[in-house]
């Protein structure tokens, strides 16, 4: 397989505005052609666009707005990790020979369709996130013996690093009180425990070794990819406190890049819910299985940002099918420390981990200098 | 008659393969362990409570029949893991169906 690597990206502020979807695919488009000068419009082979949006043709209509005539154009779509799934088609186009440069674009409004899985009857009535994330945070609490405050530290630290992102839909921070008083939606689950749809926009392009060194300063290399589906309906999960696909990805990746989670300095965790960050902190194997809130509290009490720097899902928002790529320029910044006031301590390798319908489909990430 | 042609009746019943036997969750026509004919089991069905919360005053538990298929359903006492429960109503409700356990 040939070497792939990031040539460039951007991204637009994550908002509640109410904006059409092909404006906010431009907009991050437009950021990325305006911050990468020297990339050729011409020589982009494949544009992929990343969302839930039910607007069809999606690709040839971003392509034209943004005067591309690529080879191949399409969108991929698996609900809230469509933004690495369709990075990693951009990786294969790349690595098989088919494309040498890839626009992958995603956007998603703060109505998105994706955030309810219509299919999965197994869910009953209780077909919104809440309900599978509050099964997953009692199921957690029960096996571990956590409390409310412990997962309360999530939310506190993800807002906190969120306000040094200017992108962010959030720029408070809140104490654990805050988030222990905010609306109660379950008696598992506080308002801000959760991660909040939005629109937003982010768009990367990916390249082969040669284009990656023509055209980047400081080169960002995808090493590792891993992906595993479980299945589609949320009851299908084995356990409610851990994460499988997370894990299965995540060993993937990591192999694939022949590197152990030790060697990862910074990485972006799908928070979509407080107890998603302790549990996939577990699944990938930065902590033993029950103690990932120990391990939140202490980046958060010693403002080490290595985990989730830019505010995760819950302090920058979650437009879904931009979520994967807006994880994936984080990363790519920090290595090339690039990342402001986020920026953490001189990172080799990140990682990256997204995932989809209460953990039955997870994609990691291993990216490198 | 299909599983939804049941649940709307208010019987909860399980898809079962007619060839290799196995249960067949969520429903389908067609096996997903052998791509056999599947054909539904009536019946008194216990299941148990594996897992809980509760929005507002509504508890809701995931129940676990057959050590197979798991549904989310209402429950109107207090859940407790482990306990015994039999569907008490079941249906479909725009478009989306609902269980209630006792």
């Amino acid at each position: 397989m040939k070497k792939v690597g990031i040539i460039g990206y951007g991204i637009t502020p994550f908002s509640k505005d109410d904006q059409k979807i092909e404006t906010i695919l431009l907009n991050s488009t437009k950021e990325l052609f305006k911050n990468n000068p020297k990339i050729n419009r011409k020589d982009v082979d494949a544009v992929l666009i990343s969302t839930n949006n039910n607007s069809k043709y999606l690709s040839p209509v971003l392509s034209e707005m943004a005067g591309i005539q690529p080879n191949v154009a399409h969108t991929i779509e698996s609900l809230c990790n469509s933004g690495t799934n369709s990075i990693v088609s951009a990786y294969s186009y790349i690595a098989s020979g088919l494309a040498d440069m890839v626009l992958v674009s995603g956007a998603e409004r703060y109505d998105s369709p994706g955030q309810i899985l219509e299919w999965d009857n197994s869910r009953g009535e209780f077909k919104h996130p809440i309900f599978w994330a509050s099964i997953f945070a009692k199921s957690y609490k029960r096996e571990y013996a956590i409390s409310d405050e412990e997962l309360a530290v999530v939310s506190v630290k993800n807002h906190k690093q969120a306000k040094e992102n200017p992108n962010a839909l959030s720029n408070k921070t809140y104490s654990i009180e805050d988030v222990l008083n905010s609306k109660k939606l379950t008696d598992d689950l506080r308002l801000l425990d959760c991660s909040r749809p939005c629109t937003g926009g982010a768009s990367i392009i990916l390249g082969s070794e040669e284009k990656v060194n023509q055209l980047s300063e400081n080169p960002v290399w995808v090493t590792g990819i891993g992906q595993k589906t479980i299945s589609a309906g949320f009851t299908k999960n084995i356990s409610f406190s851990s994460m499988e696909s997370s894990k299965l990805a995540g060993q993937a990746a990591l192999k694939m890049a022949d590197k152990n989670i030790e060697n990862i300095d910074v990485a972006e965790i799908h928070d979509a819910f407080s107890v998603c960050e302790p549990m996939a902190l577990e699944s990938l194997g930065f902590s033993k299985d029950g103690k990932g809130t120990n391990m939140v509290k202490e980046l958060h009490e010693t403002n080490n940002f290595r985990i989730n720097p830019r505010g995760g899902l819950i302090g920058t928002g979650h437009p879904l099918g931009a979520t994967g790529i807006a994880q994936t320029i984080e990363i790519a910044q920090q290595l090339q420390l690039n990342a402001g006031n986020r920026q953490t301590d001189n990172p080799q390798v990140g990682l990256v981990h997204n995932m989809s319908a209460a953990a039955t489909s997870s994609t990691v990430l291993v990216l490198e200098k | 008659m299909s599983f939804e042609d049941k649940l709307t009746e208010g019987k909860f019943c399980i898809p079962e393969c007619d060839e290799c036997k196995k249960i067949v969750w969520p429903p389908s026509e067609i096996c997903s362990h052998c791509f056999g004919n599947v054909h539904l089991k009536d019946g008194d069905f216990e299941g148990k409570i594996i897992e809980f919360s509760r929005q507002k005053e509504q508890f809701f538990c995931i129940v676990e029949f057959e050590n197979t298929i798991r549904i989310m359903a209402k429950i109107s006492d207090t859940p407790e893991i482990g306990k015994n429960v039999k569907i008490l109503k079941c249906g479909i409700s725009d478009g989306d169906y609902f269980f209630q356990v006792i």
